[in-house]
């Protein structure tokens, strides 16, 4: 049986506009695929397509060989498929314990609980200690998420996702809207994480891709126009010509 | 333990004010009652972040329910508690399936609609409810048997005070767990919740549920104290002030409701002796000073007056 994620001939039209067409992909454990193009390429709705945000118009998305492009968005984190927003979107006025005690309580079922405290219980305790010292969130546990930097926002929205314990997480631009200075923290969390999680990487930042990402797909008008090796890729005179190396005409 | 000093204090105050107001139980009972209709706004509007202007259907539901129970069935007073939590809690219900299919304006306006059906129903339904004339005839025995309904309100007061205490503790236990916690997330961001793989729409609907419950707790308490039920359960008005008790008092926090209700009824209580024509003013002015003094509440006041006096750069100085 195979495992891992399996997409075939992916298409998405809303009317006559067409955002994804016949896309192909595959993530097996331990993947460390980045899914790059320019604006409009159809990342993010090849994102919402397997995550069940959006229904496809066509094509087949397997998980473990069985077929999920019907179920519902939580009906796949159940089964072990996350996303990170592309837009932070946390619970800012809780604090970063709290962001993170949330999804291992709802992960675990726990959430129509009404009669204990959220707080106390040692094994879901212990679960986000880890997580916070994962991500070198230890100073910043009690506060409320909305006193954090950016970039450190960025790491609890990675180690919300991570509390879920996906087997395939999605990173949808991890490195948006963070000041270069603070893009190593991203880089090197996402070098961290466990090894046998698949993770697609939709990102602009190139040097960021080319540290973490083993393969690399090119989207380009919602198509794969190629896809290889970190160094294939870099190599390809059409993707510099139409992405990478844009500006030098 | 710190947190328990506020609720504390506040039940320590009601019953300091028995002995210290032996004149004014009825509107002090008025106060304790209205604080356990707020309380159940608080958990569906402060906690769970849905914005309502029509608690006072489940109210409504819980009084006329307990009132009839008591003239028809039976008339022991915890049992018509009962009676009303289920009514507001079936209303919910109902409603709820609705009504949390909606976000924004379009929710709030259809809590208002099932108000407003409702208290047209109450209205038409004259042989059942009395209509305009009110609900009357209402008979409550004794609590436990023991304890009578008096003249002068001394029972009602401890009763009402006690049924107030009873839903507190339960709220500040449920606002507690899990399922509290996962309340203040979809009050946060609804998307997130279902990214972590919430069902927000069934979520919401319990948390609905357990207001309605404690409204028709509410209602069912106004019910057997004042021995009658008018059309005015279901007003706008009532569930418009309540929301914005409140909002004086600060949403999200069950002491909260406790603090803003008190402070309101008595501005009014007191503004309206003095002046009959001019006390809504007073209340305006309130409001407006809590709104743009202290948005969080008057809770959040002790923070804001250290705020001010401890140096405000200590707190950018260790953002960096």
């Amino acid at each position: 049986m195979p495992t891992g994620l399996e997409v075939r001939g992916l298409s998405k039209r809303f009317g006559g506009l067409v955002v994804a067409e016949g896309i192909d992909l595959d993530l097996a454990p331990g993947a460390r695929t980045a899914l790059i193009g320019p604006n409009g390429a159809g990342k993010s709705t090849f994102a919402n397509l397997v995550t069940g945000i959006l229904r496809p118009s066509a094509g087949t998305i397997r998980f473990d060989g069985r077929d999920i492009g019907r179920l519902s968005e939580r009906q796949r984190v159940s089964l072990g498929i996350a996303k990170t927003f592309q837009i932070t979107n946390l619970f800012t006025r809780l604090t970063v314990r709290e962001n993170l005690r949330l999804p291992v309580l709802e992960r675990e079922g726990r959430c129509m609980r009404m009669f204990r405290p959220a707080q106390g219980d040692p094994e879901v305790e212990a679960e986000v200690d880890a997580l916070i010292r994962q991500f070198d969130l230890e100073p910043l546990a009690d506060r409320p998420v909305s006193d954090l930097a950016y970039g450190q926002q960025r790491l609890v929205e990675m180690a919300l996702t991570l509390a879920l314990r996906p087997r395939v997480l999605i990173l949808d631009e991890p490195a948006a809207g963070v000041p270069s200075s603070e893009t190593h923290l991203i880089t090197d969390a996402i070098e961290a994480l466990p090894g046998d999680l698949a993770v697609l990487i939709i990102e602009h930042d190139m040097e960021l891709v080319f540290r973490v990402a083993a393969s690399i797909v090119v989207l380009v008008n919602g198509r794969i126009l190629t896809e290889g090796t970190p160094d294939t890729i870099a190599a390809d005179p059409e993707v510099r010509r139409l992405y990478l190396g844009g500006e030098d005409g | 333990m710190r947190n328990l000093i506020l609720p504390l204090a506040c039940l320590l105050a009601a019953v300091a004010a028995f002995f210290v107001f032996p004149y004014d139980l009825a509107f002090l009972t008025r106060i304790v009652i209205m604080i356990v209709f707020v309380l159940s706004i608080d958990l569906v509007l402060g906690y769970a972040g849905i914005p309502t202007l029509g608690q006072a259907a489940m109210y409504g539901s819980g009084a006329y329910a307990a009132g009839l129970f008591s003239i028809h069935v039976w008339g022991d007073p915890l049992a018509g508690l009962a009676v009303g939590a289920l009514a507001g809690a079936a209303i919910a219900a109902l409603s709820g399936l609705v009504v949390m299919r909606a976000r924004g304006l379009t929710l709030i306006m259809l809590t208002i609609a099932v108000a407003a059906i409702l208290h047209e129903l109450a209205n038409r339904a004259r042989g059942l409810t009395g209509g305009a004339d009110g609900l009357r005839g209402i008979r409550v025995d004794p609590v436990l048997g023991l304890f009578e309904f008096d003249f002068i309100g001394r029972t009602g007061y401890w009763y009402a005070l006690a049924v107030a205490v009873a839903v507190f503790v339960l709220l500040a236990v449920i606002v507690r767990s899990p399922f509290g916690l996962s309340l203040r997330g979809i009050h946060e961001s609804p998307a997130r919740m279902t990214a972590i793989g919430a069902s927000v729409y069934w979520r919401q609907i319990t948390a609905y549920v357990i207001g309605g419950a404690v409204a028709g707790i509410a209602g069912a308490l106004a019910a057997q104290i004042t021995q009658l039920v008018s059309l005015e359960v279901f007003a706008f008005a009532l569930s418009a002030e309540a929301v914005i008790m409140l909002i004086l008092g600060g949403t999200g926090r069950l002491t909260g409701a406790v603090i803003g209700t008190t402070l309101f009824m008595t501005v009014e209580h007191i503004a309206a002796a003095n002046d009959p024509f001019n006390w809504l003013f007073v209340i305006g002015a309130l409001v407006l000073a809590v709104v743009f003094f202290l948005p969080a509440g008057l809770i959040a006041l002790p923070r804001a007056l250290t705020g001010l006096i401890v140096d405000k750069g200590g707190r950018d100085a260790d953002r960096t």
